[in-house]
């Protein structure tokens, strides 16, 4: 499916959807994250888009939000998607995991809760990944400050 | 009554057991803790970390002629094609027209790596399920193309040889000599890999119908590379996202539907027959010209997201790029094979015999620095 | 006569003549004892140098050819090397049966080694049972692993101790029964005269086509016995580091690998002595040289431990449950069957003697 086509059918779902191509090479809408997890439902089992491959889940650090960046592909369709979502709550941001949709992001979504504290929603077993359990803040993090183990240059 | 006093009497208790992080079936050091009733796998969780370097937050700092260094010691076996993944997405963001004399020599490089990192994969393979002696075999093999690759960057392991704009040298007038003897040889010694391994009777029965990964799962769980190829998921990067010089040649994708162990294994052997048949048809028409073109000695991305994906020897590769237009970029991910190959781990090990989850550990070829970035 | 045996009958007269009959026999057991000790624990250190050569021959490398004429001296140089190391252990082993375990495993293979009949006159101990001694004394060593992986605290250990103690239970089986097979025909469980029925033909050849399987599944036994690759679950150091002796270190470690080769040739030994007519040279060419008995021996033998070396380099390993699947489904009713073939055969006069 082309892009124009796949921006026509997922924008008819749900009217809080914007779209972008500006700056990348595939589609990216980006989601609230009220509505992340029905939308990523239907992204997957929706017949045409069928994006059932999720070959990259990366937290981003937008600076005064924190984002998750889903990459989405079909292996029927070859057509890609790149699905987006943020959330200004940096104390205690939360996000629903998409677990129960592509398996593979258990494991993406502890590696973005250990080095951005995002919460996952839903996540089965959310617990620090490569960090030790009493790892105090979040590397990853723009703001993040470690006069150990950082050079800055 | 009788047999409730005897469940009662004889219960057996479920334990844990660390393997790892020093432990000769992990390759390193991946810890798993184990949940075990007897001989057979309930629960395998891996615990990673123990060589996280965070790369990425690193990538934040550096400019990116430093980030292709860092690619090399992720997954080490196939460190050539890292750093080509990391040189694309700068030549794609840049618009830079790359030489077909480069491409080509990525390409034949990028393949004799596979077969180079697939090489010691057969031997530790062998290791694991109890025949020493295929290491040796891997290892022989595996030295010649070493020496190749030392002839032409001077490193055997780690090559940083591709630079953004191109190679860093030129290849040794050697190269393309050594390239066809290795490949007569190879094509005399991959048999014999057959006869010691493949085809012996305990190989096949500790590996035929162990840890099968279906298809669904295999994507699920975005398994990439040989994992997903033999569950029938075809996946090849180099197939459906061609890049460098792969559109020109011909191969077939190593595919196998059964989805075990057996079938993993085979789809490696395979790709080296691919892998061969690549070089050979680029090996003796590589284009003359530079090799390299010249860049900004400062490179500065325009401001905007990429992505790259490549084939690695592990699978599929990407590099996730926001740039802001500074000299580092904003975020860099890598989206490793190995990661998303071991999370299927305790899907497909549970049930099994504490011997079968190292055969399926070892079909899975993962590579600890290339999960612990 | 020979002049080793001459020295060995001077001592022994000796040795009657200074003292009382009782004090005397002690005397020269002890002497026996000790002699053994001394050439079997260095013919161990030999093997173990031969399957670091022969393995290095499989993998395309040279091997330890450094210390000494052909590295001879190398494992003479290891084994000084791990006397002079510490023993280190767990803290929470038990420390009474952590510490006796390596002892059951090296004693039992060595006391297995006194019944072979290495020439007629060059057997220390020819009891009417002998086989069945064999067979007993050899299963003791399990008791050691059993010990050893329980009482060093760790579950790799124990893990690798329990596999041993089902794999030696289940392969015990065949290799009592494939010897009973071969008894079947001598008709006697005494050493000597197994070999005494043998002059008239190797038992291999006696019992033909019965005697080959039974040959074929004691060596297979063997080799699980001896819990050697393809059959090493007790150790698996893929799986399980180094199995039950994972907690060893030093000489206590040294015991147990040297019990591993001494194992070996015992395997090797029995199977020369039971199917290849001991110390009787191939159609009588040297029968007038008894002394060469020794050399027939060996050679034979050697070959036995070359072929369980080949296993070992090119096989891979079983899995646990395989393991025991080839030997309760497979090899045990072979065995029967062939025993009750064998049987028939002895009956109706069908096998072949010259």
């Amino acid at each position: 499916m082309k892009n124009e086509e796949l921006q026509e059918l997922i924008g008819s779902w749900s009217p809080n959807l914007t779209f972008a191509v500006e700056g990348s090479q595939y589609l990216n809408v980006s989601v609230p994250i009220d509505e992340l997890h029905d939308i990523m439902f239907k992204l997957k089992h929706n017949d045409q888009t069928n994006l059932d491959y999720l070959f990259c889940l990366s937290g981003v650090d937008w600076g005064e939000e924190l984002g998750v960046v889903y990459h989405l592909e079909s292996t029927n369709f070859r057509h890609s998607l790149v699905v987006k979502t943020q959330t200004a709550e940096r104390e205690n941001p939360v996000i629903d995991s998409v677990y129960d949709i592509w398996a593979t992001a258990e494991f993406h979504e502890r590696e973005v809760f250990d080095f951005f504290g995002i919460k996952f929603n839903g996540h089965p077993n959310l617990k620090r990944l490569f960090l030790t359990d009493d790892w105090d803040g979040f590397p990853l993090r723009k703001d993040y400050e470690d006069n150990i183990n950082m050079i800055i240059k | 009554m009788e047999t409730t006093t005897l469940t009662s009497n004889f219960k057996s208790e479920e334990y844990f057991i660390n393997m790892g992080p020093q432990h000769p079936a992990t390759h390193g050091v991946l810890r798993l803790l184990l949940t075990i009733d007897g001989e057979i796998i309930k629960k395998v969780e891996p615990d990673l970390g123990y060589i996280h370097r965070s790369i990425e937050k690193m990538c934040e700092r550096d400019s990116y002629q430093q980030i292709v260094h860092l690619t090399d010691r992720m997954d080490y076996l196939s460190a050539n094609i890292n750093n080509e993944a990391v040189c694309l997405t700068v030549e794609n963001a840049l618009q830079l027209e790359i030489p077909d004399r480069v491409k080509v020599i990525r390409t034949i490089i990028g393949e004799l790596t596979r077969i180079s990192s697939h090489c010691l994969w057969w031997g530790v393979m062998g290791m694991d399920v109890g025949a020493l002696t295929t290491y040796f075999y891997g290892f022989r093999d595996r030295e010649l193309l070493n020496d190749i690759f030392e002839e032409t960057c001077g490193a055997r392991l780690t090559m940083n040889y591709n630079v953004p704009g191109g190679l860093m040298f030129d290849i040794h007038p050697n190269f393309v000599k050594r390239v066809k003897e290795f490949i007569t040889h190879f094509k005399t010694k991959l048999p014999e890999y057959d006869r010691l391994l493949t085809d012996n009777i305990i190989f096949q029965k500790r590996a035929i119908g162990v840890g099968v990964l279906s298809k669904e799962d295999a994507i699920s769980y975005g398994a990439s590379g040989p994992v997903g190829r033999a569950s029938g998921y075809s996946c090849d990067v180099r197939k459906h996202h061609p890049y460098s010089a792969l559109d020109k040649v011909t191969f077939n994708e190593a595919l196998r539907t059964e989805g075990d162990t057996y079938a993993r294994y085979l789809v490696r052997i395979q790709e080296m027959w691919e892998s061969m048949s690549i070089v050979e048809q680029l090996i003796d028409n590589i284009p003359e010209g530079e090799h390299r073109v010249a860049t900004n000695a400062v490179i500065k991305l325009p401001k905007g997201e990429y992505y790259q994906k490549v084939e690695t020897a592990r699978g599929e590769l990407g590099v996730y790029v926001i740039s802001t237009g500074t000299k580092s970029p904003y975020r860099l991910k890598f989206r490793s094979p190995g990661f998303s190959n071991l999370s299927l781990l305790n899907h497909i090990a549970v049930g099994g015999k504490i011997g079968d989850l190292v055969a399926t550990m070892a079909t899975l070829d993962l590579v600890i620095p290339d999960i612990d970035r | 006569m020979n002049s080793a045996l001459s020295i060995t009958k001077n001592i022994h007269d000796w040795l009657f003549s200074i003292m009382p009959e009782t004090a005397a026999s002690i005397a020269e057991m002890v002497l026996i004892a000790l002699v053994y000790l001394g050439i079997f624990a260095i013919a161990g250190l030999f093997l173990v140098l031969l399957e670091r050569r022969v393995a290095a021959w499989f993998q395309l490398r040279i091997g330890p050819n450094r210390v000494g004429f052909q590295g001879l001296l190398q494992t003479m140089a290891d084994a000084i090397k791990l006397l002079s190391k510490e023993l280190t252990g767990t803290s929470k082993a038990d420390k009474f049966l952590y510490n006796l375990a390596p002892y059951f495993v090296i004693i039992s293979s060595l006391m297995a080694l006194s019944v072979f009949p290495f020439t007629k006159e060059f057997q220390a101990f020819d009891i009417n049972i002998g086989l069945f001694f064999l067979i007993a004394v050899s299963s003791i060593g399990v008791i050691g692993i059993l010990l050893g992986g329980w009482s060093s605290n760790n579950k790799f250990a124990m893990i690798g101790a329990m596999r041993s103690g089902v794999q030696t239970i289940s392969y015990e089986l065949s290799i009592g029964l494939s010897l009973l097979t071969m008894v079947l025909i001598t008709g006697s469980l005494q050493l000597s005269e197994i070999v005494e029925v043998q002059k008239s033909g190797w038992l291999i050849v006696q019992g033909h086509i019965p005697a080959i399987i039974a040959f074929m599944i004691y060596m297979i036994a063997g080799t699980a016995e001896t819990n050697r690759a393809p059959f090493d679950m007790v150790e698996a150091e893929s799986e399980l580091g180094a199995g039950f002796h994972t907690e060893y270190s030093g000489m206590k470690f040294a015991y147990f690998f040297l019990a591993e080769f001494i194992n070996m040739f015992i395997i090797a030994a029995i199977a020369t002595t039971v199917f290849f007519g001991a110390w009787l040279s191939p159609f009588g060419i040297t029968e007038s040289i008894p002394m060469l008995g020794v050399f027939w021996f060996l050679l034979k033998a050697l070959i036995l431990v070359f072929l369980m070396m080949w296993f070992r380099w090119t096989f891979p390993r079983l899995r646990i449950d395989q393991l025991l699947t080839l030997e309760w489904k497979y090899l045990l009713p072979l065995n029967l069957a062939n025993i009750v073939i064998m049987a028939l055969l002895v009956w109706l006069n069908l096998t072949i003697s010259f």
